[in-house]
């Protein structure tokens, strides 16, 4: 019987037609239904109540089912069904808890047939049997689900949530005898409708309200849930206790889900706040929607397939007063727009990409994985998607690992380290900073370090005519700063800068060797294409590339690029000083010891020295003349990627240069460098970074989240109150494990064996002993 | 000290709060962990704390979401935090809840200047005004316009939506507490101005002030009052019971709701001017409740509890905005509405739903809240009148409480239960502001 009537059905299915279309409703929706054989829609809403004709090219209002003089409350519909066996019957659920049933067979203009007021409070759902003519089911806001028999006049059974709201209630397609009622409090029940006493069984599904939930058509254990917690999730109800088999998560909570016909793994939803689309799932891809419909501008109430065997169909209601008829082949894809590659870089120059498995096999002749490789972990996972449709759901994803001698972030940590941002005097810190840096191999900025000594170190400490003399002399001699005399000074001065002028001569030629391969990794502007196409080569090929693949990630320790560059680019700003630089170079027998000592160095330094020192001459010459020049070079570095120099420097120069900076830019550099220092997990440098900030966003980092969580050493559980007494085993939580006192203040403990007590307590005893004082037999150790 | 000349203070009040007898508070509440655990949090345990302590597990929940709000992480700085909240009780003339705040705003960091009026304040703050005006005396009248005033791309200065929901929150949870404070009585604390005298008052001279409830003598004769009780079980009873039975129309369901809603309830007992402390904070000082439609005028349209209710589409509005502070509202407001001892007066065993019911919608029904599923006629039949006089007092404008309308409803019950009742009224209260601005939030992120 059942079976026949879905066979014609399904012939039915072949003849509908249609395109996307909408209508506007005089009133926002609360939910829609349709017919058996898909023609006619009904929308319900607080204040509407109408049927449509769904027909070729339009809606047509058949039906209104708001009549009388003044409506009643009767008729502000939370929800509606049209009977799927009975094409004459409707059933509402009113918001002032009434449960009304409507005979459109009627001769009368009121169609109403039935009123059940058996509910207190709003009735949320209704649902007919599917195949009984005369069993209507509604849950309400009150706590019971009712069952009534049509043709008397009260219900015939009822069922008790123990005062917890029913959100929905729906019959099993499969069980004659099922029906399935989620709540407000996250459970799910499944009842037999012959046994009103007692629940078959029930189960948690989600934190907060479940809105919704829809038998799966074909399947007969499946049940998908939607809460207010944003998640679909797919139970198999088949084993004892039901199973959590999909799950899926959206962006805002789930008022409606429905299975599409005849695709065993999509379902669509929508939601009741925020988000007005509608999306349809593939629940074995959880992370991306398979179709979204966008249409309605405010949100989504109902959604419903237009036929039972038809899945290109979908109707919906929304709060906008529109009702729409979406195609499926219209629905917006946002897999299409999804990016098939992932790349991303680990801390320590790792290397990790993801990809389209078929974008890799489509491109010809290479082999998609380096599989054998052993170097190269790697990972893939495949999806078998059978029912094609969705694009081919799999991707592979390979890590390149760096060569881990090299290390090659241990500049970073240890110039975070090593570098002094305060306590000392400007000129000091410049000069402890720019030692730091050249111990580090890092000649630029080390030369940096002491010019900003120089520009902006205070004249009144020196006479100002003697120091602008000596120009760039004390770049690399810190140490000649002493007790000199301004004459003696420059006597030194001169013959030292000899000396460095051939010390640096070997970088200088470095750099000029380096600069050919250099330019060539810099040229390619995405390294990453480049290198993703071999990553599919095997071994022999990978060589090269890891080769390509390293000197990229080391950039910044060779330092000696981006000056390369970076003078093209300074070039490029000021082109009148080239000329003059490029005088000088030529010049250089002629020129002082000053400019001598200039051109030895890399050029950046040299042009920006020359700018510099000429008005060095000038006696009226102010600090803040470098600003612009400081602020470009800040600037220059931090888009170079050595934030890290950008924030020391605005932090060791302080007022002089931040006014120069826009807050904005200035926030930006101190979260990104704070965010590499806690990847690195340097937090004592971290820390002191938003301490001597000034933005006031950053300081205030040092505020948030200054909460300790805390478990009773005895019992091992939270403590939850405050105090030192643990509330659950009442004893004192943080007892010293040498005087058996409550520790109330400094607690240094063991994370082995996490005993411990009085700091002092502690270093004492572990002085002579090496076991823990609790005599729990750990070697503890204090360092 | 004396003899050197330095006057010692001396604490004036004789108990938390003024209504309650000091005896009965601390027998009820005496001896619990939320109060040793609060003293421990904050040194002190204030006079709210101890009044809310006869309803220890509404304390708990209470005491998380203070926390949550002042505290924990949030959009806001600390210091601007408690001056939102300033702001928010000064506006209910609340000389407690703004002194309270007040301290907690200097601990913070705050500009002492700030608190000598609200021009001092920066100008984002001041921008708030419009919102906190409505907010306490008629939220209804709260637009989308209001909120894009604030958050929009051209406004200066703008407020992100995390921040205007927590200051929203912060100022809805004030003013609810300000009712609470007024409706229960509390006295200065001993450090507040009002709260210590450097003379001790001489026994005839009952204190007078504008910073402390009035002490009126609102005990009158328990007249009947054990009848009272009875008629109010009977009734109880019968409205479980007829539910089914009688089915009325829709006219008169409207009706019903309508006439709660208009009902003239007398509560201008106009108090003395509030004082500069707390007036020099407040704009606008004129701009009071008003009837959500006095009779014959056209009423604003109103909410009804079916399209915008705090569980579908309120929490999913304020986790999204500010994660962990929907959960605890829903929480408190679920401790709220489901708090009871199934007991009243001298009788055990009773089933008080309804009564709690009938409070929670008679005052979202003042503010203009309709459940399509509620019948107000039961408002009518459960709540007497001066009880009613007292919930919309405290509602609408809490600083004309006095200890008379305290003393005139509920004569049988235990101070306990009245407190009950502030609690609900406060949690009701907190609740109908909310759902209207978040409304507006949601109208205007469409």
């Amino acid at each position: 019987m059942e079976k026949m009537s879905r066979v014609t059905t399904a012939l039915g299915s072949s003849s509908i037609t249609g395109r996307t279309m909408f209508c506007h409703l005089d009133a926002p929706a609360n939910a829609i239904s349709v017919c058996r054989d898909a023609a006619q829609v009904v929308v319900a809403g607080r204040n509407i109540f109408k049927i449509y004709a769904l027909e070729e090219e339009q809606f047509v209002e058949k039906l209104n089912l708001r009549v009388g003089r003044k409506p009643s409350l009767n008729f502000s519909c939370a929800d509606v069904m049209w009977h799927q066996m009975e094409e004459n019957l409707l059933a509402t659920a009113a918001t002032n808890g009434a449960v009304v049933t409507w005979n459109l067979g009627k001769p009368s203009r009121n169609k109403q047939d039935q009123l059940f007021t058996e509910h207190k409070r709003t009735v949320n759902k209704v649902c007919f049997h599917p195949t009984e003519a005369y069993m209507l089911l509604s849950g309400s806001q009150d706590g019971f689900m009712k069952c009534f028999d049509l043709r008397k006049k009260e219900s015939v059974s009822t069922f008790s949530g123990q005062s917890e709201s029913v959100r929905d209630v729906q019959f099993s397609m499969k069980d004659y005898f099922t029906f399935a009622a989620s709540f407000e409090n996250g459970n799910v029940q499944l009842w037999d409708i012959r046994r009103p006493d007692r629940y078959e069984r029930m189960f948690t599904a989600h934190t907060g309200p479940v809105f919704c939930c829809d038998w799966h058509p074909d399947d007969r254990g499946w049940l998908a849930t939607g809460g207010r917690d944003k998640m679909v999730k797919v139970w198999d109800m088949t084993t004892n206790r039901a199973k959590e088999i999909y799950c899926v998560q959206t962006i805002a909570s789930v008022a409606r889900v429905k299975w599409r016909p005849e695709k065993k793994f999509h379902l669509a939803t929508c939601s009741m706040m925020v988000d007005h689309n509608i999306y349809v799932w593939d629940i074995r891809r959880p992370f991306i929607p398979f179709a979204t419909f966008e249409e309605h501008k405010d949100v989504t109430t109902g959604i419903v397939w237009r036929h039972q065997h038809d899945p290109h169909y979908l109707l919906s209601g929304s709060k906008d007063s529109t009702l729409y008829q979406h195609m499926f082949k219209d629905a917006t894809r946002p897999v299409d727009k999804a990016n098939p590659e992932g790349l991303c870089f680990g801390l320590m120059g790792d290397l990790a990409f993801a990809v389209n498995e078929s974008l890799v096999s489509s491109d010809g002749g290479r082999k998609p994985y380096p599989g054998g490789d052993r170097r190269y972990p790697f990972f893939s996972f495949k999806k078998p998607n059978p029912t094609e449709q969705f694009a081919h759901v799999s991707s592979a994803l390979s890590v390149f690992e760096t060569d881990l001698d090299s290390s090659r972030m241990d500049w970073f940590v240890k110039t975070a380290q090593l570098y002094l941002l305060s306590g000392k005097p400007f000129t000091e810190l410049c000069d402890h900073n720019a030692t730091v840096a050249r111990e580090l191999k890092r000649p630029q900025v080390s030369t940096t370090w002491t010019m900003l000594r120089i520009m902006f170190s205070d004249p009144a400490l020196g006479p100002n005519h003697s120091l602008s003399k000596l120009g760039g002399l004390p770049l690399m001699n810190s140490f000649s700063m002493k007790e000199m005399g301004p004459e003696s000074r420059l006597e030194r001065c001169k013959g030292e800068s000899r000396q460095d002028n051939i010390h640096l001569e070997p970088g200088n030629s470095h750099i000029s060797n380096n600069n050919e391969e250099n330019e060539e990794t810099e040229g390619s502007d995405g390294p990453t294409e480049y290198m993703f196409g071999d990553a599919e080569l095997d071994d022999d090929d990978l060589y090269p590339l890891e080769h390509d693949n390293q000197t990229v990630a080391e950039e910044p320790v060779y330092t000696l690029p981006p000056e390369a560059f970076q003078l093209r680019h300074e070039i490029i700003d000021n082109p009148s000083v080239p000329e003059h630089l490029q005088q000088d170079k030529a010049d250089s027998p002629h020129v002082s010891g000053n400019e001598a000592e200039v051109a030895c160095l890399t050029p950046i330094e040299s042009f920006s020295l020359i700018s510099i020192s000429q008005p060095l001459y000038s006696p009226h010459l102010h600090a803040n003349f470098f600003c612009p020049i400081v602020r470009e070079m800040l600037s220059h570095y931090a888009e170079r990627g050595d934030v890290q120099m950008a924030v020391s420097v605005l932090i060791v120069l302080g007022e002089k240069i931040r006014k120069e900076i826009d807050d904005l830019t200035q926030e930006h550099w101190y979260m990104s460098y704070i965010d590499l220092l806690q990847r690195f997990e340097l937090w004592n440098v971290s820390n002191e970074v938003i301490k001597l900030s000034t933005c006031s966003a950053i300081t205030c980092l040092n505020q948030t989240s200054t909460t300790l969580h805390i478990n009773c050493s005895n019992c091992k559980r939270p403590m939850s109150n405050k105090g030192w007494i643990c509330d659950r085993c009442r004893q004192c939580a943080s007892a010293c494990a040498v005087c058996h006192h409550v520790v109330k203040g400094l607690f240094v403990w063991c994370q082995g064996c996490s005993h411990g007590g009085h700091l002092e307590h502690i270093m004492n005893w572990l002085k002579n002993n090496s076991h823990c004082p609790a005599g729990c037999g750990h070697l503890c150790e204090y360092t | 000290m004396s003899e050197e000349g330095i006057e010692v203070p001396r604490a004036l009040a004789s108990g938390p709060s003024a209504f309650i007898p000091a005896k009965e508070i601390l027998i009820e509440g005496l001896n619990q962990d939320v109060l040793i655990e609060s003293f421990l949090s904050l040194g002190r345990v204030d006079h709210l704390t101890m009044v809310m302590a006869l309803h220890p597990s509404y304390l708990s929940c209470f005491l998380r979401i203070q926390q949550a709000l002042f505290e924990l992480d949030g959009p806001l700085p600390r210091d601007w935090r408690h001056y939102v909240s300033v702001m928010a009780a000064a506006r209910h003339h609340c000389s407690y809840m703004v002194q309270q705040h007040s301290k907690a705003f200097l601990e913070a960091g705050g500009e002492e200047s700030w608190l000598g009026g609200i021009k001092h304040a920066p100008v984002k703050l001041r921008s708030l005004h419009t919102l906190n005006k409505l907010l306490a005396h008629r939220p209804w009248l709260i637009t989308q316009q209001h909120i894009q005033e604030l958050v929009c791309a051209g406004a200066e200065p703008r407020w992100s939506l995390a921040e205007l929901i927590h200051a929203v929150i912060l100022m809805a949870h004030t003013h609810s507490l300000c009712s609470f404070v007024w409706g229960c009585g509390l006295n200065p604390e001993p450090d507040h101005i009002g709260g210590y005298a450097f003379h001790p008052p001489s026994p005839s001279h009952i204190p007078r002030s504008p910073y402390s409830p009035a002490h009126e003598d609102g005990r009158q004769e328990l007249v009947d009052g054990a009848v009272e009780v009875e008629v109010l079980m009977k009734r109880m009873v019968e409205l479980q019971q007829q539910q089914e039975e009688e089915e009325c129309t829709q006219e008169e369901m409207v009706t019903r709701f309508e006439r709660e809603r208009s009902e003239s309830i007398p509560t201008a007992v106009v108090r003395g001017a509030p004082p500069e402390l707390v007036l020099c904070l407040v704009e606008e000082p004129e701009f009071r409740y008003e009837d959500f439609a006095p009779r014959g005028e056209q009423s604003p349209p109103i909410m009804r509890a079916q399209d915008y209710s705090w569980e579908d589409h309120g929490f999913s509005l304020v986790q999204r905005l500010l994660p962990d502070m929907g959960q605890f509202l829903d929480e408190e407001f679920q401790v709220v509405s489901n708090l009871t001892y199934n007991r009243m007066a001298m009788h055990e065993d009773v089933d008080t739903y309804t009564l709690r019911k009938a409070l929670w919608n008679y005052i979202h029904c003042l503010y203009g809240i309709r459940y399509d599923d509620y019948d107000y006629g039961s408002v009518n039949v459960l709540l007497e009148r001066s009880l009613k006089v007292f919930v919309k007092t405290m509602a609408c404008h809490p600083e004309q409480t006095t200890a008379s309308t305290y003393h005139a409803f509920w004569r049988h019950f235990r101070h306990s239960e009245k407190v009950h009742a502030n609690l609900i009224v406060m949690g009701a209260r907190l609740q109908a502001a909310l759902l209207y601005t978040l409304r507006s939030i949601t109208a205007y992120i469409k």
